[in-house]
């Protein structure tokens, strides 16, 4: 496929992976505010805009972290390029250019996601907010299963794929980070109400909760990264992402006839994964870890780039 | 609402006789319309739009930076062509288009027509649309114009006529194909009594005219459309035709050329391209040759299509067949090339670098329009009837100072037909273009673009101009399987 149009259909499925991460962890973090109560607010609403690597622009136009401040930038504001309406604007700005490659469906389903969003950031107020956030994902549940069942599984499914589980891999480790920061465990503070409810929080940032439960059934700092990290079977789990993108990147190898600097990378950190547990991680230091990871996943995305959509005169 | 208190005004009318009756082969329609209510009928019409909003059929309103997005306005009640006079109209344009090709490769090789005077040698030396790069080249098959959409008007004699050729890959045909999906959900009943022929399978046709006229030699020519890109506002109907013959929709910047060959820039490396279906302009195609400061274009490709390692669709050049001063030549060119009377009559026009036609277009500027030769769209036009002084002035300064731009014809009373505004169904003004693609033989798709201009009195059917479309039903006259 044209190497524009893979790098547009890539964009197009990590902008919304995004988008959907955004939406979830606003969502769970109003309903973490109903339990802690309004004076721990701020430091959250915080937590949150770092979570998006967005701090410093939000700091030069916002003055206070509050909530309405924070829902505001991550969801409406227009100049901040990762809000949920850009997100799902670039999205759809480069759906448009390979609509003629991904199924009608997938793009009617996108299009209707962004007028939806697109008609509610012009509103003054939004009644039902959590609604709001809701009805977002599950079109976007809606659109990833279209990609699932109305796209052939080839060159072209494989860069959603790819696009979506580096994505997914990022956002998973951002929150444990910034959670892992504002929790930072004093030794009166671990495994009390507050910390449970917190790392509860955490796993419904990930949709966890509940597969977490199933194997760990309480929830604390070092189970919760664990599971977050090395889960096998779990679909948001770092572990999990990078297995399903080095399938992915496998099968181009194959089309291509060659594997690629991007294939080599990820076996890569696949490969410490598997030879390491979270008790590695933590002699490393989490956020040296996950400081590490986002680096070589970072270097995944150019790797991506350069591999497949700048342009090789062959 | 319904067509009870429907008026023509003294209008030719698509839908309706003279004396106010249906015409007999729009009965089922006007008749299940009218037993629909009004009320149903609006239903229908703001489903149709919601539905053509959410396929993404729209366009983006100039300045507004919050991206409001508008569709082309669609009118549910359909336009109808009756098959006697469809009959004329296909036949009509298959010996147009046959001549014009023979026109347009004769002016860039032999020149008979300008030897033999039919034409004036300067009228085509003095064309902005005529292309000295385009000289000697023969396109493979012979063909120069593969998709052409002509512009039709119906005047107050209930004749139609051609208004404008359209030989540079003319848009709209995604309208003509969307919006009868769009009136098969919301209209179905009357299309099997009516006998509607079908339009679905265009993408067929032209990939088969495609692939077609590929050079000798090419096994599987690998087709492509070219677009200029999303900001263009044909871009919908781009990508939907790409994705339609299932097709690499590329930009400028995914071709390469390397060994006088054209390629595609994908994950494997290069692959060959052998036939475009560019929806770039002439001017824009390659900076190499024409426009330098282009960048939608490919630098070297006319190289390749001269050396015949590539095919382009159209073929560049056959804008001189646009020019709207030689198109008033077009009756003759038939004659010229196929010794045939023309089937389908001009609008008379005034070339007004002749001088007694100068003349008189002069003297009757308030009752003419006058138009520019080589720009379409509705723009550089005065509609004499309607205009101030000021600009009757300003038009015949610009005619008198450069003659061979202008011509004029005069203002006909455009045909009407019934449409939807506000809660009641009124007579508006329309026009038609029909599609005709050129491969192995000529093929005219049974429907085409239908044009509304749904100001009153109006008749500017232009989208940027307050215009909207239709869908236009061919009739058969037997009854058919798909629609």
């Amino acid at each position: 496929m044209l190497s524009r149009a893979a790098n547009s259909i890539y964009w197009m499925s990590r902008y919304l992976e995004r988008a959907d991460n955004i939406s979830r962890f606003i969502d769970v973090n109003m309903h973490l505010m109903l339990d802690l109560g309004i004076h721990h607010g701020n430091d959250h609403w915080n937590a949150l805009v770092r979570t998006s690597g967005d701090d410093e622009s939000f700091a030069e136009r916002y003055k206070n972290a509050t909530e309405a401040n924070v829902i505001k930038f991550l969801t409406f504001d227009e100049t901040n390029p990762n809000s949920i309406l850009s997100c799902i604007r670039n999205a759809r700005e480069n759906a448009r250019t390979v609509r003629e490659i991904i199924s009608s469906e997938m793009w009617e389903m996108l299009n209707e996601l962004y007028h939806y969003v697109n008609t509610n950031s012009r509103k003054r107020r939004i009644a039902d907010l959590e609604g709001f956030y809701l009805h977002i994902r599950k079109m976007n549940h809606l659109f990833v299963g279209l990609a699932e069942n109305s796209f052939s599984h080839g060159e072209g499914w494989h860069f959603i794929r790819i696009g979506q589980l580096l994505e997914r891999a990022d956002k998973t480790v951002r929150i444990l980070d910034v959670k892992y920061f504002l929790l930072l465990p004093s030794v009166d503070y671990v495994d009390s109400p507050l910390d449970t409810i917190e790392w509860a929080a955490v796993l419904k940032s990930a949709t966890a909760f509940e597969m977490y439960r199933k194997r760990f059934h309480r929830a604390n700092f070092h189970d919760v990264t664990d599971f977050l990290i090395f889960d096998n079977e779990f679909p948001r789990s770092v572990a999990f992402c990078l297995r399903q993108a080095l399938a992915s990147l496998q099968e181009v190898a194959h089309m291509h006839g060659e594997p690629s600097k991007a294939l080599e990378q990820v076996k890569q950190l696949d490969g410490w994964l598997k030879n390491h547990s979270i008790d590695d991680v933590w002699k490393i230091g989490l956020h040296e870890f996950i400081d590490d990871f986002q680096t070589r996943n970072n270097a995944i995305d150019q790797a991506v780039f350069e591999s497949f959509f700048a342009f090789r005169d062959a | 609402m319904d067509f009870d208190n429907y008026n023509t005004n003294g209008f030719h009318d698509e839908l309706f006789e003279p004396n106010g009756k249906p015409r007999k082969a729009a009965l089922p329609i006007i008749e299940q319309i009218n037993a629909m209510g009004g009320k149903e009928l609006r239903r229908r019409q703001k489903a149709a739009e919601m539905a053509l909003y959410q396929l993404g059929a729209t366009f983006n309103v100039y300045g507004d930076k919050r991206g409001a997005e508008k569709i082309l306005p669609f009118d549910i009640i359909p336009r109808v062509v009756e098959a006697q006079e469809w009959d004329v109209l296909e036949r009509g344009l298959k010996q147009r288009i046959h001549a014009l090709n023979l026109f347009i490769d004769d002016i860039y090789n032999d020149k008979k027509i300008l030897k033999d005077k039919i034409i004036p040698e300067e009228m085509i030396l003095s064309s902005q649309c005529y292309l000295p790069q385009c000289e000697g080249l023969k396109p493979p098959k012979g063909v120069w114009i593969h998709i052409t959409g002509t512009d039709f008007v119906r005047g107050g004699d209930g004749v139609f006529y051609v208004l404008e050729d359209n030989l540079r890959c003319p848009s709209g045909i995604s309208y003509v194909l969307q919006n009868r999906a769009m009136m098969k959900r919301t209209l179905p009943g009357a299309f099997e009594e009516m006998m509607v022929r079908p339009v679905s399978n265009y993408s067929d046709y032209l990939y088969d005219t495609l692939q077609y006229v590929a050079n000798d030699g090419v096994k599987k020519p690998n087709v492509i459309v070219l677009t200029p890109g999303i900001y263009n506002s044909a871009y919908f109907e781009h990508a939907y035709l790409a994705q339609q013959m299932g097709v690499t929709l590329a930009q400028g910047s995914d071709l390469v050329v390397k060994d006088y060959n054209v390629y595609l820039r994908t994950t494997k490396g290069l692959e060959k391209v052998d036939v475009i279906y560019r929806r770039i302009d002439d001017e824009f195609l390659d900076p190499q040759v024409f426009r330098k400061d282009s960048y939608l274009g490919v630098p070297g490709i006319m190289e390749c299509y001269r050396r015949g390692n590539v095919t382009l669709a159209n073929a560049p050049g056959t804008g001189i067949a646009d020019d709207k001063a030689i198109y008033a030549y077009v009756p003759e060119i038939i004659k010229y090339y196929l010794g045939e009377e023309p089937i389908i009559p001009n609008v008379p026009t005034y070339i007004c670098e002749r001088e007694s036609d100068r003349k008189y277009v002069l003297e009757n500027l308030d009752k003419l329009v006058v138009k520019a030769v080589n720009l379409s769209g509705g723009y550089g036009m005065l509609i004499g009837p309607k205009s101030t002084a000021a600009e009757r002035k300003e038009f015949a300064a610009l005619i008198k100072k450069n003659p061979r731009d202008y011509i004029a014809q005069p203002t006909l009373a455009l045909s009407r037909t019934p449409t939807i505004i506000g809660n009641k169904i009124a007579g508006r003004h329309v026009d038609f273009r029909p599609y005709i693609l050129y491969g192995k033989d000529i093929f005219v798709l049974p429907g085409g673009l239908t044009r509304v201009a749904l100001i009153k009195d109006s008749l500017v059917v232009n989208s940027s101009q307050g215009g909207g479309s239709k869908d236009t039903w061919v009739l058969g006259t037997e009854p058919r399987g798909a629609i």
